[in-house]
């Protein structure tokens, strides 16, 4: 059973984001990338999953600058046998990209797509609902425990929902995507990060998968919410309850 | 221009964020038909019949949608979308699950998580766990968009509006529920609540966690909610989590206790009206955003506070 990771390059989640005094978007020179933490969760469970015997491949896929190359390297170096990077200058939004991993997935017909759930950059949540959309695949979201079963023609899926959890029984093929709580990713060691760099990374383009990617949604502008003016603090307990009665009369 | 919000429930209850996506969908301007799918669900769609605003409760009462798997709702809603010009669900783990499905499958964009509505194509949602505002026009034929609940206030009663019965699509049949671990409590919901007490890693044990807070929350009549650092650690079970991948609160009054104050947390409930913040640590981040801060060991304060409130 082949598994196709899809990962993405996104501003460490360490950094202090800053807004562009342009408004034109937050200021990415000089920040430190890194791999989405959430597609991290998604390649240590399909390596792990790789090392149980139930996976024999696992494949990452990320879309976007030639940088994203770094990212690729990273999953390589976590456990991934090869990768897919799909070229673009564009602005790639969740309905594109989850056009071009369609494409992907029409050639390379994996039985397991795992995303991340969302991107800590746009916050979107959408691309893994999406591509199982586009692919009439079913789809378990929110994952915090995945069982395959024996004969690979399904799995059990426990998902994170508002009022605890819930299990669903899915069929293979179908995309899972990763909620924290799934596994604690592992951290590259020096002799996986050297295999890593001989390890297959093949690119492609949009054009290449015919896919089209412009943009669907059009951002007018990007600006900083309003700060939250720091309160005061207080003595003790005492005053606290004070505060609370008669100033805030919250309580 | 008719706008269809689909409405969240567990077959028996109306969920309230759905109040706050049809207020949201007010904001858009336009009649609006609220979609009631599930099973044995008629009395959800008398309570969505009485919002204000509704226009039309569309009843699809079927076996296929008892559970509301992500397949089958997001079929149905694409069978029904030609009449629409916009289609609103609440930005919680359910509508987070289906709607973009609906988009894929009608190819156009979805707005995720809405705080404001600046015209009917125009919408502002934060990015970056709220460290930004994006200000987002849609050229799509259809407006997909999830609502943040907390940036809208319910909708609230008015004149009952017809309930019409839908007919159900075929059962995809690739997922079915097993079962669900949901967490009984008597208190109020964490995204409807008027007070939360937050605990933070600095309650130590999962023991501590439920003997520290939950005395208080039960006084101020609050919800009990986490920081991921809490739940990760085994402290507080997941759907307590607060913040940019956990639930995004609004309180009247938050109290964190023993939360440093990460910027995913903060994204989670700084919008909240009354921020109390309980630490040990002086330079902890969470005072930079409370209202009050009190530096103090959360095992002797909390316990004060609990004994000074009557």
């Amino acid at each position: 059973m082949k598994i196709l990771v899809p990962v993405k390059r996104v501003i460490d989640y360490n950094v202090k984001v800053r807004v562009k005094s342009d408004g034109s978007g937050v200021d990415l020179a000089n920040v430190k990338m890194s791999m989405n933490p959430f597609d991290e969760v998604a390649i240590e469970e399909a390596v792990r999953l790789k090392e149980a015997g139930i996976a024999s491949e696992v494949v990452a896929v990320s879309a976007g600058v030639a940088a994203c190359q770094e990212t690729l390297r990273t999953a390589m170096a976590l456990g991934a046998d090869r990768s897919i990077l799909i070229v673009t200058d564009e602005e790639l939004q969740p309905l594109a990209v989850a056009k071009l991993l369609k494409a992907v997935c029409d050639k390379e017909a994996p039985q397991m797509v795992i995303p991340g759930k969302q991107a800590i950059d746009d916050d979107a949540n959408q691309t893994g609902q999406m591509l199982a959309a586009l692919l009439g695949w079913p789809q378990a979201t929110f994952a915090s425990k995945v069982v395959v079963n024996a004969d690979k023609t399904g799995a059990a899926v426990t998902r994170e929902i508002d009022g605890g959890l819930e299990t669903i029984e899915i069929s293979l093929p179908a995309v899972v995507t990763t909620d924290l709580r799934l596994n604690e990713p592992r951290y590259a060691t020096l002799p996986n990060i050297m295999k890593a760099k001989k390890k297959p990374l093949e690119t492609t383009t949009p054009e290449a998968l015919g896919v089209d990617v412009k943009p669907r949604l059009k951002t007018l502008k990007v600006a900083e919410p309003a700060k939250r003016a720091g309160g005061v603090k207080v003595a003790d307990v005492a005053a606290l309850v004070d505060k609370l009665k008669n100033e805030a009369k919250v309580i | 221009m008719t706008i269809l919000v689909i409405a969240e429930h567990d077959n028996a209850v109306l969920k309230p964020a759905t109040r706050n996506a049809i207020a949201a969908a007010a904001r858009i301007g336009g009649d609006i038909d609220v979609l009631v799918a599930g099973a044995a669900c008629a009395a959800v769609a008398e309570a969505a019949a009485r919002i204000a605003g509704v226009t039309r409760v569309r009843l699809a009462d079927a076996a296929q949608y008892a559970d509301h798997g992500a397949e089958n709702l997001a079929a149905l809603v694409v069978a029904n979308a030609a009449a629409y010009s916009h289609i609103l669900a609440p930005a919680t783990a359910a509508g987070k699950n289906f709607l973009p499905r609906v988009a894929a499958l009608l190819d156009v964009a979805q707005i995720s998580d809405i705080v404001e509505v600046v015209s009917p194509d125009t919408f502002v949602r934060p990015i970056y766990a709220g460290n930004a505002l994006a200000t987002v026009q849609s050229a799509d034929a259809v407006k997909v968009i999830t609502v943040r609940g907390t940036a809208f206030e319910p909708a609230g009663e008015g004149a009952a509006a017809p309930i019409e019965a839908l007919a159900g699509a075929a059962d995809a049949g690739i997922s079915r529920l097993v079962g669900r671990e949901l967490t009984v409590s008597a208190r109020p919901e964490l995204t409807a609540a008027r007070v939360i007490v937050s605990g933070g890693r600095a309650l130590g044990s999962n023991e501590n966690f439920h003997a520290v807070l939950e005395p208080l929350a039960d006084k101020l009549g609050a919800a009990v909610g986490a920081s991921r650092a809490a739940v990760d650690a085994g402290y507080a079970p997941n759907d307590y989590q607060v913040g940019q991948t956990g639930k995004i609160v609004a309180p009247e009054l938050y109290i964190a206790v023993g939360i440093s104050g990460a910027i995913q947390h903060l994204a989670g409930m700084k919008e909240s009206k009354v921020i109390v913040a309980i630490n040990k640590d002086p330079e902890a981040p969470i005072f930079q955003v409370a209202d009050y801060g009190l530096v103090a060991d959360l095992f002797d304060a909390v316990p004060a506070l609990l004994a000074a409130i009557d």
